[in-house]
């Protein structure tokens, strides 16, 4: 790429920073599709500097294809995704690294690598992006793994650890660059409901200690409304509403009514068509 | 008969395909290879892993090896009353042919199908996605320091393998045939040129790449396995790569040998 080529890409990106301040990520008309079945449709949402905001919805309601797009790790086939006004499906590689680096992300599982102990894994990132010396780095993996009670378990390896454990040093590898933005995917997954109360306490107090904006996709409702600042619905790949969780709680759209109340999907089977079918499979 | 022409019609496309992935694949590895930072300590990590712990199998099976070559050597040779032309056929039989290929296919064993297991289920727990989200390619951090381990360890344990193998021979023709000790040592050294060295040196490069590449290449498009999930994908593609590394492998021997030969 030519210089004066850079400079028009570096004023397309400032250009697109004409969005509102307190607008860290903003999503427009966006839509994904896994080859020809389409996940996500026209999907518009904003997350606001310093807030938590939920993505909450059913399995397979697109939940954690909004987030795999929205950490790049998934090209959306049309639409827009905004980081602090650059469009992180459009800029180039190294532009996508520095972005990167201001994401923390921790997974279902904690996705801690299996051939690091616990501490090598937190202190990863430190070691790939800073010239920090091992002294200070130390002191930082301890600092991050202490907020996490994860002090004395620095030097077992992940296949020794339970799955809040997992999650939870996942959670601080996700945050030992002080990220501006967490993202959580699924945090109460698995857990018992007591580890799973402990988790949305460390989140809230990690927004409070650090100053961070927090994304958290999931499916707990418990959690959700513990956590979050405002909470965007989303179902069958599209964003039903968006609200805080008193907007929530009270909104009359009959599908966030169902998923408040635990209602089931109808279940569309015809039980004589079904018996006559197996008998016809017997015979 | 139309339709098992367009099954077969298919199945071409998916070898053709599969193949095409690998291939970039390859690419991507070899050009991460100048990324930086480095991870030595990793690399280090994976000679150990490829190289020293290999040793124990690679003694034993390169003793073995040159042993039975020996017996059999011994048993044709006598026919033609050329005993002891056997430091010969037993050292060059094993620079050429053997030492390269025992190498590998007790590699693929043992790295091959580990390696492409663990990237395999690296891949099912999002570990790569992890390592993309802190900005670390797992190309540069994973994938490089294996093909560099391999490639510095293979040609080496072909080497052991070649040398201790040379040993089985003398063990079997002089102290049970009763061979001379120094004219089978003397008819290595006469008849073994750089040319059969150059051999087994370019074949062993050239089965450290495939062995590696493929292991790593099928563990890491694991999600891609048709109609199979978790462990029993994971399984899938190890038994997967251990098939097309030993044959890609056996193939790569032919062309190499017609070469060079």
């Amino acid at each position: 790429m030519s210089i004066s080529d850079k400079d028009s890409t570096d004023k397309d990106i400032t250009d697109q920073n004409s969005t509102d301040s307190d607008t860290l990520i903003n999503i427009n008309h966006l839509s994904s599709a896994y080859g020809d079945r389409q996940v996500l449709n026209d999907i518009n949402l904003s997350v606001e500097q310093g807030e938590i905001l939920v993505i909450m919805g059913g399995s397979g309601s697109g939940k954690s294809t909004l987030l795999r797009n929205m950490l790049g790790l998934m090209q959306p086939s049309s639409g827009e995704i905004l980081f602090e006004g650059k469009n992180i499906c459009h800029v180039n590689k190294s532009e996508m690294l520095k972005l990167r680096r201001k994401m923390g992300v921790a997974f279902q599982g904690g996705a801690l690598l299996s051939s690091l102990s616990v501490g090598d894994n937190i202190k990863l990132p430190l070691r790939q992006h800073t010239d920090l010396d091992e002294n200070t780095i130390n002191i930082m993996a301890r600092l991050k793994l202490e907020l996490m009670s994860l002090a004395n378990f620095e030097d077992l390896m992940p296949s020794e650890l339970s799955g809040g454990m997992l999650k939870r040093a996942g959670l601080a590898r996700a945050v030992i660059m002080d990220p501006k933005i967490l993202f959580f995917d699924e945090p109460s997954a698995g857990l018992d409901p007591v580890t799973s109360v402990e988790l949305d306490q460390l989140i809230l107090q990690l927004r409070t200690a650090m100053n961070m904006t927090i994304v958290v996709v999931t499916h707990e409702l418990e959690s959700a409304f513990t956590i979050a600042d405002r909470i965007a619905v989303l179902f069958d790949g599209e964003l039903v509403t968006t609200g805080t969780v008193d907007e929530i709680k009270n909104c009359t759209d009959e599908r966030v009514i169902n998923l408040i109340n635990r209602t089931p999907r109808e279940m569309k089977i015809d039980a004589d068509k079904y018996l006559s079918r197996l008998t016809k499979g017997a015979s | 008969m139309f339709a098992q022409i367009e099954k077969l019609g298919a199945h071409t496309i998916q070898i053709f395909e599969e193949f095409g992935r690998l291939l970039m694949f390859l690419g991507q590895v070899i050009f991460s290879v100048f990324s930086r930072p480095f991870g030595f300590r990793d690399l280090v990590k994976q000679i150990a892993f490829i190289g020293a712990r290999s040793m124990p199998i690679i003694l034993l099976s390169g003793l073995f090896t040159g042993m039975v070559l020996a017996l059999q050597f011994y048993d044709v040779l006598a026919r033609f009353g050329s005993v002891d032309l056997m430091g010969s056929a037993v050292s060059l039989s094993l620079i050429q042919e053997l030492g390269p290929v025992m190498t590998a296919l007790m590699i693929i064993a043992r790295v091959g199908s580990a390696t492409c297991a663990e990237i395999a289920i690296m891949r099912s727990e999002q570990q790569f996605d992890a390592l993309t989200c802190m900005a670390i390619s797992p190309f540069r951090y994973v994938m490089v320091p294996r093909l560099l381990a391999a490639i510095i360890s293979i040609p080496l344990l072909t080497a052991i393998f070649n040398l201790i193998g040379i040993v089985g021979g003398y063990i079997v023709g002089v102290f049970i045939k009763d061979l001379s000790g120094t004219a089978y040592m003397q008819t290595i050294i006469d008849t073994i040129t750089w040319s059969d060295l150059r051999m087994s040196i370019v074949k062993s490069f050239l089965f450290a790449i495939i062995i590696i590449w493929i292991s790593m290449g099928k563990g890491f498009f694991v999600h891609l396995e048709k109609g199979v999930s978790g462990a029993e994908a994971v399984g899938r593609v190890t038994t997967k790569a251990v098939v097309a590394s030993a044959i890609t492998m056996l193939f790569a021997d032919y062309i190499a040998s017609s070469f060079l030969i």
